[in-house]
């Protein structure tokens, strides 16, 4: 084969091998789709972009503090936890909720339609946190997705209430819990098996602002949180609150579904060492989540010059409690200011600090802030009392600023 | 330089060939043409990242963010079976750890059982992701500064 035709050969094969293998590669996506490159990760359907991605199967998303600056927590904003597949072709005019257990008197169900008109609607700010938010820093780790600070939100649910729901079935007086159960799918693609199913006990259910929710900030639920109806219990983990809800059990006894027993979502009934190995039965299940605080303003980073005053400003939370006071120290707590604290809108809503601060001479600094909560407890400056599965991580919220 | 006939004649042949060419690619260029419209391109190329061979940078094979070491395709396989690998890669444990989380998902998460993979699994992960000491509070880092 001369030069000439050697290169002309090779030009129309390496033309067809092109073709070929794009035309093939097409052909292959769908069985490939399930290993997901890096770069794909940025997208999760109706969320800031932004946010900070841990594991896209199942999503699992926070967001980062200066994100979190709104004092109502936008539904783009607000983080993403889940435990297995969302549930997907879901037909609203279908969806039904059923009520039932050992502890109601008959079982009832009823339409997302009926449940708008027949019961009144409320609209409360209610803090969800997960949690395992601050997970990251135990040591030693436990396992996990590794929150860092900002799986917590506090946006404007609406919803009718759990208690109106629940006279409206009539329950018994033995009752002592309420568990759910969603519509969401186990990651082993089992229809069977129930991915979560947890719940509070009668006396959280039965508060006020205990929602049974379609809505956040007037608008319907992101499906990623758990759109179209979902329980709502500010200031409990996170998971205390289930989403896709199909189905409600008033229980006799403590509800005793996935992930409310064995190490999920429990802390030792006593303190222990850090990594020690605590036997199941020496295990409670939390409830209220502790005193926390979170600075939105400046983000992380900030390089002030001179001595410009600046506002340094967040939000603030304690379970079923309020927020006293709020202070922050550029001195690694030696000593501390005051700042302005905003009144709670009701119960279980964050509360706003801010104050002015400026930056004593150049260098390096970090603000920290510490909560203080209606009954005196406050954040601890180190990492909390460890536990086996790095729930309840409280520690202040630090912030690193230059002056230049 | 005089040219003799054999010397023409190849010139010749050699024209004709590349004129030959020149029509079959103008002849073909509609059918290419067709052919490139009917390919997915968005499609293909989020696929091209995924189906070339491993794209490893430091040490970190870039589609899963494993590191790179004895059975890391072993232990992506197996773990992405049901998850993502991120649940992997943000953990870190000592081989018991690894060993109770395994039994832990095969008591409630429907895993299979390991066979001779298990062991495999174990080393890797004991190696790659074990526990790194952080005292009881890290300093900050990662720090991105800005003017504010």
């Amino acid at each position: 084969m001369n030069r000439k035709k050697f290169i002309s050969a090779s030009l129309l094969a390496s033309a067809a091998a092109f073709l070929g293998n794009k035309i093939s590669f097409g052909e292959n996506s769908k069985q490939k789709k399930t290993i997901q490159p890096v770069s794909d990760k940025k997208l999760i359907p109706g969320k800031h972009k932004d946010l900070t991605i841990l594991n896209p199967k199942p999503w699992n998303a926070e967001t980062p503090p200066h994100l979190l600056d709104d004092k109502i927590t936008p539904a783009n904003k607000l983080f993403v936890r889940n435990n297995g597949r969302i549930p997907e072709d879901i037909d609203v005019s279908k969806w039904t909720l059923t009520v039932g257990g050992e502890s109601v008197n008959s079982e009832k169900t009823y339409t997302l339609a009926e449940l708008k008109s027949k019961f009144k609607q409320y609209t409360y700010q209610l803090t969800l946190e997960c949690g395992g938010n601050g997970r990251r820093e135990f040591s030693p780790p436990a396992k996990g997705n590794q929150w860092d600070l900002g799986a917590v939100g506090c946006p404007e649910w609406t919803g009718v209430r759990l208690k109106d729901v629940l006279e409206d079935v009539g329950i018994k007086s033995d009752a002592v819990y309420v568990g759910y159960y969603g519509e969401d799918v186990h990651l082993s693609g089992d229809t069977e098996k129930v991915v979560i199913s947890r719940g509070v006990p009668i006396k959280k259910a039965l508060e006020d602002e205990a929602l049974i929710a379609w809505s956040i900030n007037g608008e319907d639920l992101p499906v990623m949180n758990g759109y179209p109806l979902r329980l709502v219990f500010g200031g409990w983990p996170g998971s205390t609150s289930g989403k896709w809800l199909s189905k409600l059990v008033v229980r006799n006894q403590v509800h005793d579904g996935p992930k409310m027993g064995g190490m999920s979502y429990r802390i030792p009934k006593y303190p222990v060492a850090p990594g020690t190995k605590v036997p199941e039965e020496d295990m409670k299940i939390i409830e209220e989540m502790p005193v926390k605080s979170l600075i939105t303003h400046p983000k992380t980073g900030a390089m002030v010059s001179g001595s410009k005053s600046f506002e340094v400003r967040g939000h603030a939370w304690s379970g079923d409690r309020s927020i006293n006071s709020v202070h922050v120290s550029l001195d690694y707590g030696a000593t501390w200011k005051l700042c302005e604290v905003s009144k709670a809108v009701n119960k279980n809503a964050w509360q706003h600090f801010k104050i002015n601060l400026s930056l004593p001479q150049k260098g390096y600094y970090e603000i920290w802030a510490r909560a203080t909560d209606s009954n005196g407890e406050m954040q601890p400056m180190v990492i909390p009392n460890w536990n086996p599965k790095g729930y309840l991580n409280n520690a202040c919220h630090r912030i690193a600023v230059k002056r230049v | 330089m005089s040219l003799d006939r054999e010397d023409i004649l190849n010139h010749v042949d050699g024209v004709v060939r590349i004129i030959k060419l020149v029509f079959a690619v103008v002849l073909l260029s509609p059918f290419i043409f067709y052919l490139l419209t009917k390919v997915d391109f968005e499609h293909s190329e989020e696929v091209v990242e995924v189906v070339e061979t491993p794209l490893i940078e430091n040490g970190i094979d870039l589609a899963s963010g494993l590191i790179v070491d004895d059975n890391y395709e072993l232990v992506n396989g197996t773990c992405s079976a049901c998850h993502s690998i991120d649940l992997v890669t943000q953990n870190r444990a000592t081989r018991e750890g690894w060993k109770d989380l395994i039994v832990w998902m095969q008591q409630t998460q429907k895993l299979w059982d390991l066979g001779d993979n298990e062991a495999l699994i174990l080393d890797y992960l004991e190696k790659n992701y074990a526990p790194k000491q952080q005292g009881r509070r890290a300093p900050l880092k990662d720090i991105e500064w800005y003017e504010l």
